[in-house]
């Protein structure tokens, strides 16, 4: 108890609050520019922190990614162009809503469950951090395996309404996924000697391009008529926060259970979390044809579900020194700086830095509503810049930040290639999701079904043998059943409704 | 037309003024580092930077340049102009990836400038391993079959192989004995040995310090000739089983190859101050890394000795090309 008002006291100085609120302000404003991550926020922060003290410090990481990862949802809704990658898996339904005039069902869902599930992951940190932390421990390259493939499964079906387009989509994004020199061999793929390419095909300058460049370039194609389909003004936000509440808890608990879930394994982050828990909703709803159509629902749940995972993925970083994600890869850097080194030692001599931290997470979805009101307001300043004036503004932006994410004129090629590649899948009806989907998670499948190949020695039944992997694997063959059921059963009905797609204009 | 005239006149005389070299140096510095932010290597690239900045008094900026291994960053350090306003933090790999096949680079192409740090191996098992002494974990590998063992901490053919691989030669028994299985790097390495999925994580002390202070993870040996000042009770890998095999990762300031004289003077001379500034020393001994400097062509032949032993070792094991 005395080390919590300790805490406290730590916590409610005047630099602290400041570098707060600052870091909050910084994150809401990066994130809420297409292309710049909550990861990119938070190593732009690092510098800063050098001049702070240690709780100060942490404290700015925490406001900046939390606000970050919610802030690239507001890009999404009103733009299509999600702000960050956690984002993305439910930017069809956010900006669908805005689209029929509704954005702020759509916003203020994003807001109100992005605060509660980041409040969620906290407390999971707090309460459950040890104990949970030793069980994800645990986990090696087999249980890791079925994971990777439980998650581009999810990538197919949720590649709407035709899996064939999704399987096409997903090999796409595989084959650029293994460009390069990182894959377990150390072999450079697909590199044609040039340098480079052998650091492979970098994330952020894809996700830029696929995202906003096709966006860019429909945009040019069809023409610079009036800004037809945008709304005027957003709405009030909090007006649907009580029947959402009423009619959806159940999703929003769910997916505040799965973010935090997907938050405490090592490296896998809140855009998992969110695809994962989007393509649950969708499972379980019983509306699955709205998805994607701008539908509220999957938007509670993976809103709920990344932001859960941002606090939760600090469980094995503090106890372990392993990250949970990117961003916490970044911020065990700085707590060795300022001399917090992550361990179960931390918990035993300052725990009263701990629980600040825990109290700044606290305090950071807290704020994350007045800051995330303020800033939507902002925003709907961007939909009365005309098309002229807000497209050439998205490519300076986005050509800044895909230069940034590895300094290098190499970057912003990319990002100019995937925008074709983007716009041209748009235009044959080729679903993106799966394909960023497979750029991130083929990697981690690939490494993890080789090095499960090489410690059994070719031994396929070291797949299954431990308890864990066998549950994950059994859950696996569940899924498929289901998908394959629903393929076979419905097909006489769907079929004579079936209408080709047709090519958007 | 004037302004035209007025531009092109400026770009003529910007293109053919001289350097004056007396005068280094008198804009902003480049730093180029081959891994991501926030990691060990960029958290000492920008504590020299902000050293080298004090004693040059120019802005010294850190770049990220990561990718392929390090490949991608230790190229750009090498292909800058060798003007003193692009150095590097080259870092092990030089005198690694080459012998891969990866790339033609190898230490010639820099000017070397000073070392700044080097982190020898260790040789972590789980806690609850049965091996006490890195003796006993030698024998049982030599007396059990290939495949009975395995390992990791880094990619294939990266400094951590080369660690242990080395360490099984010196010892005369047959590298392959011993599983390499390839990982991003110590963290997720040391989380298979927890896991249970691999029996040695040969990655340097400081990448293991929290689970080793956690007591989860024993560190058996330290591949250097002296002990660690981190963690002194870990014997060195001579004293327990007389083997001379010594393996540090290291870090060290470079520049492309021909950078003059006197540039390279006043950058060796700014690094040593660095080196020796509280901030550098406070910030090595806090984090655990073994600070060590070498100046100029020491660093050079510390490079080029590296480069021989470590391509022995991997033409024995079959890596090198």
């Amino acid at each position: 108890m005395d080390a919590i008002a300790q805490a406290f006291g730590l916590v409610t100085t005047w630099d602290v609050i400041f570098s707060v609120l600052l870091a909050s302000i910084f994150g809401l404003f990066v994130g809420a520019i297409p292309g710049l991550t909550a990861t990119m926020a938070t190593a732009m922060l690092v510098p800063l922190t050098f001049f702070m003290e240690p709780v100060a410090a942490v404290g700015a990481m925490v406001a900046c990614s939390a606000m970050a990862i919610f802030a690239g949802d507001i890009p999404g809704a009103l733009l299509r162009i999600p702000g960050t990658p956690a984002s993305a898996a439910y930017v069809e339904d956010t900006y669908r809503l805005t689209q029929k005039g509704k954005a702020e069902l759509g916003l203020g869902a994003c807001v109100l469950f992005s605060a509660l599930g980041g409040l969620f992951g906290t407390l999971v940190l707090i309460f459950a951090a040890p104990s949970l932390a030793e069980f994800a421990i645990k986990f090696s390259s087999p249980e890791y395996f079925w994971i990777a493939l439980l998650g581009l499964t999810c990538a197919v079906f949720m590649g709407a309404s035709n899996p064939a387009r999704g399987l096409l989509s997903l090999f796409i994004g595989l084959t650029v996924a293994s460009v390069g020199l990182n894959n377990p061999a150390g072999i450079p793929r697909l590199t044609f000697g040039s340098t480079e390419m052998l650091a492979g095909i970098d994330f952020i300058p894809v996700m830029i391009g696929i995202f906003a460049i096709s966006e860019v370039l429909r945009t040019v194609m069809a023409g610079t008529g009036a800004t037809e389909g945008a709304p005027r003004a957003v709405g009030n936000i909090f007006r649907d926060w009580g029947w959402m509440l009423k009619n959806y808890w159940a999703q929003s608990l769910r997916g505040n259970v799965t973010g935090t879930a997907i938050g405490i394994l090592p490296g896998a982050g809140a855009d998992v979390a969110a695809y994962v828990s989007y393509a649950v909703s969708r499972r379980f709803s019983k509306t699955p044809e709205k998805y994607g159509e701008g539908h509220v629902e999957g938007v509670i749940e993976a809103a709920a579900a990344n932001n859960a995972s941002l606090s939760s993925a600090w469980v094995p970083a503090l106890v372990f020194g392993i990250p949970g994600d990117t961003i916490t890869a970044i911020v065990i850097g700085v707590l060795y700086v300022k001399g917090m080194n992550p361990g179960p030692t931390l918990f035993m001599f300052n725990p009263q830095t701990i629980y600040a931290v825990f109290l700044i997470f606290i305090l950071a979805n807290l704020i994350m509503v007045p800051l995330g009101w303020g800033l939507i307001k902002l925003s709907k300043n961007i939909l009365r810049v005309p098309k002229q004036v807000l497209m050439p503004l998205i490519l300076i932006f986005c050509i800044v930040g895909a230069f940034a994410s590895n300094n290098a004129v190499y970057g912003v090629t990319i990002m100019l290639v995937f925008g074709i590649v983007g716009y041209l899948m748009e235009e044959n009806g080729i679903p993106i999701a799966p394909c960023v989907l497979g750029i991130v998670i083929g990697p981690i499948l690939e490494k993890n079904l080789i090095s499960t190949l090489i410690k059994s020695q070719g031994n396929l039944l070291d797949f299954v043998n431990r308890p864990v992997a066998f549950g994950i694997f059994v859950l696996f063959c569940l899924i498929w059943v289901a998908i394959i059921w629903s393929w076979i059963r419905p097909r006489e009905r769907e079929e004579a409704a079936w209408v080709p797609e047709e090519p958007k204009p | 037309m004037k302004l035209l005239k007025s531009i092109l006149v400026s770009v003529a005389l910007a293109g053919t003024a001289v350097p004056a070299l007396a005068d280094y140096p008198e804009r902003p510095i480049t730093l180029y580092v081959a891994w991501g932010a926030g990691g060990g290597t960029d958290a000492v690239a920008r504590l020299i930077a902000v050293g080298l900045e004090k004693e040059l008094g120019q802005p010294v900026n850190v770049v990220n340049r990561t990718g392929g291994s390090g490949v991608v960053g230790h190229a750009a350090m090498a292909e800058a102009d060798p003007d003193g306003y692009t150095l590097g933090l080259a870092t092990t790999e030089v005198n690694l990836m080459h012998w891969l096949g990866l790339t033609e680079l190898d230490y010639n192409v820099y000017t070397p400038l000073a070392l700044m740090n080097t982190d020898p191996a260790g040789v972590q098992v789980s806690a609850d391993s049965e091996y006490k002494t890195v003796g006993d974990l030698l024998k049982a590998i030599n007396d059990s079959p290939a495949g009975t063992f395995k390992a990791t901490g880094s990619g294939q053919g990266s400094s951590w192989h080369v660690a242990i691989a080395g360490m099984l030669n010196a010892a005369g028994t047959d590298a392959s004995k011993v599983t390499w299985v390839p990982s991003d790097g110590a963290a997720s390495g040391l989380q298979e040995l927890l896991a249970g999925g691999v029996d040695i994580v040969p990655s340097s002390l400081v990448e293991a310090r929290a689970l080793i202070e956690a007591g989860r993870v024993k560190s058996l040996a330290y591949m250097s000739s002296e002990r660690s000042q981190l963690f002194p009770d870990v014997p060195t890998l001579k004293e327990e089983s007389g083997s001379d095999w010594e393996f540090g990762a290291w870090r060290g300031i470079v520049a492309p190859k021909g950078l003059p004289d006197d540039v390279r003077d006043r950058l060796v001379s700014a690094l040593e101050t660095v080196y020796n500034s509280e901030d550098f020393q406070g910030f090595m001994s806090k984090q655990g890394f073994g600070a060590r400097f070498l100046p100029g062509e020491e660093f050079g032949k510390f490079m080029a000795t590296n480069d021989v032993n470590f391509g022995e070792t991997m033409k024995a094991i079959g890596l090198a090309k």
